[in-house]
């Protein structure tokens, strides 16, 4: 088995990036996504890559537009208000059918916000990262270990569907550190090719165009058309969730990413003082497990969702509890981490409000 | 003895409770436990002083934030104070009497001194407080194999040989002290 390492969660991403062939990162810098961009500014030279500090988000977002429509895996990486900033590159990527893997490190908002933990960029991230009809891919994961993971999955995801591919971190993410066995490399010049990139070919083909622009109605409409059923196949294949003591929970608790791994040790807390507890936590964001989510509900009483925000993933699970158990939430925002008794405490009440 | 540690250091930047902390991680790496190592990062570093929580676990660690820690080393005054009351009940606390002039009991805290900072200058290792008190902790609470510990050591000071037969000789300080 390959080695274990420690390593912080933002320089796993970028490492794991590195492995699965990507060559060329553009960002601008902010807290506490700081470690991505500095770990590809020290490693991409060694590997014939580019690592290239942007005059600001909005220009780091199109040089990944370029990149990837030259056919190359692209990163960008920020934070919230950076994240922001760069929603009108990512729906033209969107719009242009473009593949790129960005992360956000999110911290405590609106605004410029603070600089700690936080969740508060769910919506942006499922619902509308920038205007128009879209979707992109969000990817939560809730370890160092998975950050790796999905930061080199997320390129395959990418380019088997042309989409963009986020992954939704947070501060504590960033900044921990963990043992994680990292993915074997991938050599970029063993990476399928893209017939539709906009490389060079000495004329040996009609030249393809890289572009979110379409003044006719009809064949915009056509063409999101198109790109939804795209969207149907993700929701299809790509729905990730992880259940945790789920099989006879009366009490479902539903978080993800860093506030999953608080609701975790509520749901041991909650066993041994009696209560039937379980956690069911998404890891694609979008597409939201449905599925899995439902049948975790199907024999429970009630669900409770824990997030560091006001509420935001909460809308998600109501809509597949649709009604048949109460679903309740409990969040901390602002930059601050919930405590486990905390979640506890709201387990508590909400068992002992539903009843046996 | 359970081997679980929720530990926190704190001082001034500068001292090296980051770089404890690291070592200790290290050291739960070796013996392939379930590790979280998580640095103070907000505001609170802009006063001047930094954290961090590292747990040492057989179990998957839920938040890596420590909040009522069952092992503190504490590098200054400040540090000392803020987190003494946070210590979970059985715990030890472990300060530089150099640098933490007025040490406090605490219900159900055992509080150990040692002039680490002075032990080091003395020594003519001046600057590995962080890593005499490592070694104190250890020797009140082997939170793992003393191989693992010295391995770890190896591993995160190693990069100048120099400096690492310092640490060594600063953990042994501490071990003994």
């Amino acid at each position: 088995m390959a080695q274990k390492v420690l390593m912080k969660g933002n320089e796993a991403m970028a490492e794991a990036a590195m492995r699965a062939g990507c060559r060329h990162f553009f960002g601008y810098p902010i807290t506490p996504q700081t470690e991505v961009a500095a770990y590809m500014a020290k490693m991409m030279p060694k590997v014939g890559g580019t690592y290239l500090q942007a005059e600001s988000e909005v220009a780091a977002i199109n040089m990944v537009y370029g990149a990837s429509a030259a056919g190359a895996r692209v990163m960008t990486s920020s934070s919230s208000p950076g994240i922001s900033l760069k929603s009108e590159g990512i729906s033209y990527m969107a719009g242009a059918d473009l593949p790129g893997v960005i992360i956000n490190v999110q911290r405590g908002g609106p605004g410029l916000g603070g600089i700690q933990p936080s969740q508060a960029d769910y919506w942006q991230a499922t619902k509308a990262t920038g205007h128009g009809d879209f979707q992109i891919v969000v990817f939560a994961p809730s370890t160092v270990q998975e950050m790796a993971d999905y930061a080199f999955e997320a390129f395959d995801v990418a380019d088997r569907y042309r989409v963009p591919v986020m992954i939704l971190a947070d501060g504590m993410l960033g900044q921990m550190m963990e043992p994680v066995v990292l993915p074997e490399a991938i050599d970029p010049a063993d990476l399928p090719a893209k017939p539709w990139a906009t490389c060079g070919h000495g004329h040996a083909r009609p030249h393809n165009v890289a572009n979110s622009l379409y003044l006719t109605a009809a064949a915009l409409e056509d063409l999101n058309r198109e790109r939804y059923e795209r969207y149907g196949a993700i929701k299809a294949a790509e729905q990730r969730a992880e259940c945790y003591r789920t099989e006879d929970a009366d009490i479902v608790l539903v978080a993800f990413g860093g506030a999953a791994r608080v609701a975790r040790s509520a749901v041991n807390a909650a066993r041994e003082r009696g209560i039937k507890a379980g956690l069911v936590r998404p890891i694609t964001l979008w597409p939201f497990p449905e599925d899995t989510l439902a049948e975790a509900l199907d024999h429970a009483k009630a669900a409770l969702v824990v997030e560091m925000n006001m509420g935001q993933m909460v809308e998600d699970v109501r809509l597949v509890a649709n009604g048949t158990v109460p679903v309740e939430f409990y969040g901390r925002t602002g930059g601050v981490i919930p405590a486990p008794e905390e979640v506890l405490a709201a387990v508590e009440a909400l068992s002992g409000k539903v009843g046996e | 003895m359970d081997r679980e540690l929720q530990c926190v250091i704190a001082g001034f930047g500068g001292q090296g409770s980051l770089f404890a902390g690291k070592v200790i991680a290290t050291a739960g790496l070796i013996e392939d436990r379930e590790v979280s190592w998580m640095p103070s990062y907000g505001p609170e570093m802009r006063g001047g002083t930094a954290n961090c929580s590292v747990t040492l676990s057989d179990e998957p660690i839920g938040s890596p934030l420590v909040l009522h820690p069952n092992a503190l080393i504490a590098l200054n005054q400040p540090s000392f104070d803020k987190f003494l009351p946070t210590v979970a009940e059985g715990g030890i606390v472990v300060a530089d009497t150099a640098m933490v002039p007025e040490l406090r009991e605490a219900p159900g805290v055992t509080v150990v001194g040692i002039p680490a900072a002075k032990l080091c200058e003395e020594a003519g290792i001046k600057g590995l407080g962080n890593i005499v008190l490592i070694g104190k902790l250890w020797a009140a609470f082997p939170f793992c194999g003393q191989e693992a510990l010295e391995g770890a050591l190896a591993q995160v000071a190693g990069k100048k040989p120099a400096m690492l037969e310092k640490n060594k000789i600063a953990l042994e300080l501490g071990m003994k002290a």
